[in-house]
C-alpha cells in the first residue's frame, strides 16, 4: 500500500530525483517518497549519452562537474554498493574548427586550471596521438581532459535508489503524479493515479515533463523539451579512448566500456515537443558526420537508435531553487542535456537547500534570472 | 533449466544472474534489459526476451500477458555506418 503522508515527495525517478532522495535520507530525513510514472531511469536519464565532462566555461559548471566526478570516482564507497557503475575515465577530446573556437578553449582551460581541472590544450598533432584514427581536416586544435569520461546512467541511478531504499526512502514506480494541491501559497498534497499523499514539500525532478509538473503547482517555468537522437553500434574491441566531441562540427562519439560506440548530435531545428521517435534523417546525417570524422566507423553496424528529451532553459543552465511563489515547492529541472554528469552534486545541493543548510557550492540557479535577464553565459554547451 | 544456462548469448548472461535480479525486484523486461544489457546485442533480443519473460512468470505472480515487451528500436537489422553514409565501396 502506498503511504498517504510524507515529509517530502519527489516527482521523477531519474538520476536527479534518486540523487536528491539519497542525499536527503543521508541527512536523516524520514518519510521520503519518490514517484516515477514509468520505471527507474526510464526518461531522460536512461536515454542520455552517458558522458561526464569537466571542461566548462563557467566556474559554476566546472565546480558542479568536478565535484560530481569526485563522487562518481568514489561512488561505491559513498553509496555502500558493490554494483559496477561502469565508470571509464578515457578523457574528453574537444575539437576546435576555427581560431575563435580555439581561443575560447584557451580561456576555458585557464579557468579550469584555476579550479584544478587537469585539462590541456593540444595541437592537431597531439590530438592525433590520442586518437590516431582522427580525420584532422579543418581542425585547428583541441582541448583534452584525461579525467573526463563515461558512466552507466542506469547503474548510477540504480546505485542511488538501492542506497536510498536502505535508508528508508519509498520509490513508487508506475505511479504518476497528477496534481499538486496548494493552499495559501503552501504545498498541501500530491495527487497520484494510485491515491493522494499529504505533504508540505514537493520536488519537481521531472526532466522532460518539468513544465507540466510546475504547472500543477501553478508555476510557469520557461523550460521546453526537445528530442535528441542517438545511436549505438555493435561491440568491438577497445579502440577509441576518449569521448570525441565538437561544438562547431556538432557531434559527440564515444566507445563505452562494453565496446559499442554511442554517438549523437544536436539538431538546431528540433521543435519543442515530447516526441521521442527515431528518424531516418538522423541515421543518414549521423553516419555521414561520424564516418567523416572517424573513418574506421564505416565498418561498424548500427544496432539501435533511440531518442530522449533535453529539457532546455533559455540559457541552457538548470533551475535549482525553492519557489518564491509556493512554499515547499522545489525545482531541479532544465538540465539542458547535461543533467546526468552533475546529478551527484545536484542531489547534495538540493538536499542542503531543502533542509535549510548553507550550500556547499556558491550557486545561484534561480528562476528569477530569466525575468531579470541575468542569463548565465556558458560558452560550451551542445 | 540450470542456473548456469546462458540465456542471452550476445551479452553472455547466465540464468542465475537473471534469477537474482528478478528476486531483487526487477520484474519488467525494460528494467532487466537496462541493468544487464539482456536483449541489447546483435540478435536484438529475438532469443532471450521471451525466455526472460517466462522466467519472470515462474518467479513472480505475473502471467505472460502482464509482461510488456521492450520497444523495438530501428533499424530492424544491423546496417554499417558506411552504407548509411552512402559509401558503397567496401574497404
Amino acid at each position: 500500500m502506498m503511504k498517504n503522508n510524507a515529509e517530502i515527495v519527489i516527482i521523477g525517478g531519474g538520476v536527479i530525483g534518486a540523487s536528491i532522495a539519497y542525499n536527503l535520507a543521508d541527512k536523516g530525513m524520514k518519510d521520503i517518497v519518490v514517484l516515477e510514472k514509468n520505471y527507474i531511469a526510464s526518461g531522460s536519464t536512461g536515454s542520455c549519452g552517458a558522458g561526464i565532462r569537466q571542461q566548462w566555461g563557467t566556474e559554476m559548471n566546472c565546480l558542479l562537474s568536478k565535484r560530481s566526478m569526485e563522487i562518481f570516482e568514489n561512488m561505491n564507497d559513498i553509496l555502500g554498493t558493490k554494483k559496477d557503475i561502469e565508470l571509464k575515465q578515457g578523457g574528453y577530446l574537444l575539437l576546435a574548427y576555427s581560431k575563435e573556437e580555439l581561443n575560447q578553449f584557451k580561456e576555458n582551460i585557464k579557468l579550469q586550471h584555476s579550479l584544478d581541472i587537469p585539462s590541456r590544450l593540444l595541437t592537431v598533432k597531439e590530438a592525433k596521438e590520442i586518437v590516431p584514427q582522427l580525420n584532422t581536416e579543418g581542425i585547428t586544435g583541441a582541448a583534452y581532459c584525461p579525467t573526463d569520461g563515461h558512466a552507466n546512467p542506469f547503474r548510477v541511478t540504480d546505485a542511488y535508489v538501492e542506497s536510498a531504499k536502505r535508508k528508508g526512502v519509498k520509490f513508487y514506480t508506475y505511479t504518476k503524479a497528477e496534481d499538486i494541491v496548494t493552499k495559501n501559497g503552501q504545498v498541501q498534497k500530491v495527487v497520484t493515479d494510485k491515491g493522494d499523499i499529504n505533504t508540505n514539500r514537493v520536488v519537481n525532478a521531472a526532466g522532460g515533463f518539468s513544465k507540466e509538473v510546475s504547472k500543477m503547482a501553478g508555476i510557469d517555468i520557461p523550460t521546453k523539451s526537445e528530442r535528441h537522437e542517438i545511436l549505438v553500434t555493435e561491440q568491438v574491441n577497445p579502440i577509441l579512448k576518449p569521448m570525441v566531441m565538437s561544438f562547431s562540427y556538432n557531434i559527440y562519439c564515444q566507445q563505452t566500456p562494453d565496446g559499442s560506440f554511442i554517438m549523437g548530435y544536436g539538431d538546431p531545428d528540433e521543435p519543442e515537443s515530447h516526441n521521442i521517435k527515431s528518424s531516418w534523417q538522423f541515421l543518414e546525417e549521423m553516419s555521414k558526420k561520424a564516418t567523416n570524422l572517424l573513418p574506421f566507423l564505416k565498418n561498424l553496424r548500427v544496432l539501435r537508435q533511440w531518442a530522449g528529451l533535453y529539457n532546455v532553459t533559455p540559457d541552457a543552465q538548470p533551475i535549482i531553487e525553492e519557489s518564491s511563489k509556493i512554499d515547499g515547492f522545489f525545482m531541479a529541472v532544465g538540465f539542458s542535456g547535461h543533467g546526468f554528469m552533475i546529478a551527484p552534486m545536484t542531489g547534495i545541493l538540493m538536499a542542503e537547500m531543502i533542509t535549510g543548510e548553507d550550500l556547499s557550492l556558491d550557486i545561484k540557479l534561480d528562476l528569477e534570472r530569466f525575468e531579470k535577464g541575468r542569463l548565465i553565459l556558458e560558452p560550451s554547451v551542445v | 533449466m540450470e542456473d548456469n544456462t546462458i540465456i542471452c548469448r550476445c551479452e553472455d548472461i547466465a540464468l542465475e544472474e537473471l534469477r537474482d535480479l528478478i528476486k531483487e525486484g526487477y520484474t519488467t523486461l525494460d528494467e532487466i534489459k537496462r541493468m544487464t544489457r539482456l536483449g541489447m546485442g546483435p540478435c536484438r533480443g529475438n532469443i532471450c526476451l521471451e525466455l526472460a519473460a517466462r522466467e519472470i512468470c515462474k518467479l513472480t505472480d505475473k502471467s505472460m500477458e502482464d509482461i510488456k515487451m521492450p520497444t523495438n528500436r530501428p533499424p530492424l537489422s544491423g546496417i554499417k555506418l558506411g552504407e548509411l553514409a552512402g559509401d558503397n565501396d567496401e574497404k
